[in-house]
């Protein structure tokens, strides 16, 4: 299987308080990668910064061959990479239907709006009832589905997903990690998921790589992970 | 009761005016968060422009728009360009990179004018019109029409199409914008330079009813900024309503009161919005956060 995603050496942080020192790893194409560790280990700052929000002080992130590291965040829904950040992040006072059409605001996204809004009310049909009320008032769960959904409506090839459970009821929290699978597993999207339901995650994930300081501690694949306690006990908290 | 509806109408043309000078300051601020200083002179600049148009190409005021707004909407880019995407992060600069704008728009004028005071002529500013017991002078009427149209027409376009989507959504959550693909840069300088834009037509539109001198930009922005506050900082619907308010307030209290009073009720009336509804009449409470107001 070759790779969707390569980060090599990368570092980068806030101002001057470097948060990532030299994380290098492999996505490969059509997989879900679990990456997973404690508060504070660099998980969000590892996503913001492969999406462009952070600029990186050295190393490279190569995305389904092509350099993007530093690119501006704006410019990678149009190359297919799309990320949902924790806690959604929807407009609040715009309504669903208009979250997922801006969803779509990358140039090549654009003409087939229409077609997409359509796929993914099929996916996700709460949304369909809910698409003229404001975002703002929607449930956790459902404003969860439609950050998702929305990240659905550029046609990404790696879908890069932030805490996607943070804030839900278990039941909920199960019910967005099974779209996640039925994402990878019958649309073939390449996901990259940062989750604090430990368990769970590694349960859908093929592959996971613990953060550890800003650093990458372990990879393996998920099914190691799960069957070795050590590794839960020292890294997870488990 | 004749005289109380002359009033009223006075009020309301007022209003009218008011309007249309705020629509674009409040666009400014509701997306980009910058109270612009400057946005007065940006009137001031329109005026002049009517009256360079008049001059160069026997333009009438009512028609200058056409080459005025679009070179207030270039001057405004290159402005936010140059002056304001270099203190990204830092509101405060900004407001006083607007206010040094303000003096050196003022003073290039005063400079190239020598203050000398300068009109611009119109035959439909000569036209008056009866409405009932009513009289109205058909040049404000315009300024009244213009209000109502761009208001409808700036709220139709953030409403209605993609890219006023796109600036919405950067009021509201400029990271979750970015990850949309929206270049929030580009947005905030289409977002000024409609704002200046804005203010070039109120420019040219107020030309036959007033005469220019440089400074004539600060008699429209201390109004613009109560009607602003009042109506909802970053509402389109609140600049128009406010300006409205703030019209008739003047007119009434002007006439029934005192007219050295005008100002003195119409603050009090702004500082009483405040407390009672400190987001303004059509803000949304904790909408400071998001920008653009929207009403629920």
């Amino acid at each position: 299987m070759s790779d969707q995603l390569v980060v090599e050496d990368l570092s980068a942080g806030y101002n001057d308080m470097p948060v990532l020192h030299d994380v290098a790893f492999r996505v490969p194409k059509g997989a879900v990668t679990a990456i997973v560790g404690a508060n504070g280990a660099g998980k969000t700052t590892l996503l913001a910064t492969v999406a462009g929000l952070i600029k990186p002080s050295r190393g490279r992130v190569t995305f389904d061959g092509r350099d993007i590291t530093g690119a501006r965040a704006d410019a990678l829904p149009g190359l297919g990479l799309a990320l949902v950040p924790e806690g959604g992040r929807l407009f609040p006072f715009m309504t669903v239907q208009e979250n997922l059409q801006l969803g779509a605001y990358a140039p090549n996204a654009r003409p087939h709006l229409a077609a997409r809004m359509r796929e993914v009310m099929d996916a996700f049909p709460i949304l369909l009832e809910r698409r003229d009320q404001h975002a703002g008032k929607l449930s956790g769960g459902e404003r969860q589905m439609c950050a998702i959904a929305r990240a659905l409506m550029c046609r990404p090839a790696l879908l890069l997903l932030d805490e996607p459970s943070v804030g839900l009821s278990p039941l909920m929290a199960e019910r967005v990690l099974e779209i996640v699978t039925r994402l990878a597993r019958e649309e073939g999207l390449t996901v990259v998921i940062v989750e604090q339901r430990v368990t769970e995650v590694l349960e859908i994930a093929d592959e996971a790589h613990i953060l550890d300081h800003g650093r990458i501690a372990r990879s393996g694949t998920a099914a190691q992970f799960l069957a070795d306690r050590s590794i839960q006990e020292t890294y997870m908290g488990l | 009761m004749a005289e109380f509806l002359n009033i009223v109408a006075i009020g309301l043309l007022l209003g009218g005016i008011y309007s249309l000078v705020s629509v674009g300051l409040n666009l400014i601020f509701g997306v980009i968060r910058i109270v612009n200083f400057a946005q007065g002179e940006f009137v001031m600049l329109g005026m002049y422009g009517a009256f360079a148009a008049q001059v160069a190409m026997g333009m009438d005021p009512y028609i200058a728009p056409v080459v005025v707004a679009p070179a207030l909407f270039a001057l405004g880019c290159v402005v936010y360009w140059i002056l304001l995407r270099p203190l990204q992060g830092e509101p405060m600069m900004q407001v006083f990179a607007t206010f040094g704008l303000l003096m050196v728009l003022e003073n290039v004028v005063l400079a190239l004018t020598r203050g000398v005071s300068l009109s611009v002529n119109s035959a439909a500013a000569q036209i008056s019109m009866s409405l009932g017991p009513v009289q109205m002078p058909l040049a404000r009427i315009l300024v009244l029409v213009a209000a109502t149209v761009v208001a409808g027409a700036l709220g139709w376009w953030l409403r209605v199409t993609l890219p006023g989507k796109a600036i919405r959504a950067v009021a509201q959550d400029r990271k979750a914008a970015r990850l949309m693909g929206i270049n929030v840069e580009r947005m905030y300088m289409v977002s000024f330079g409609v704002g200046a834009a804005l203010a070039g037509l109120a420019g040219c539109l107020l030309a036959p009813l007033y005469s220019m001198s440089p400074q004539i930009g600060m008699n429209f922005i201390m109004p613009a900024f109560a009607v602003v506050v009042l109506g909802g900082l970053g509402s389109v619907a609140g600049a128009y309503v406010g300006g409205f308010i703030v019209g008739l307030t003047e007119a009434l209290a002007g006439f029934y009161l005192d007219p050295a009073l005008k100002h003195a009720v119409l603050f009090l009336v702004f500082i009483a919005v405040l407390i009672i509804r400190p987001a303004g009449l059509f803000g949304v409470a904790g909408a400071e956060e998001v920008g653009l107001r929207e009403q629920s």
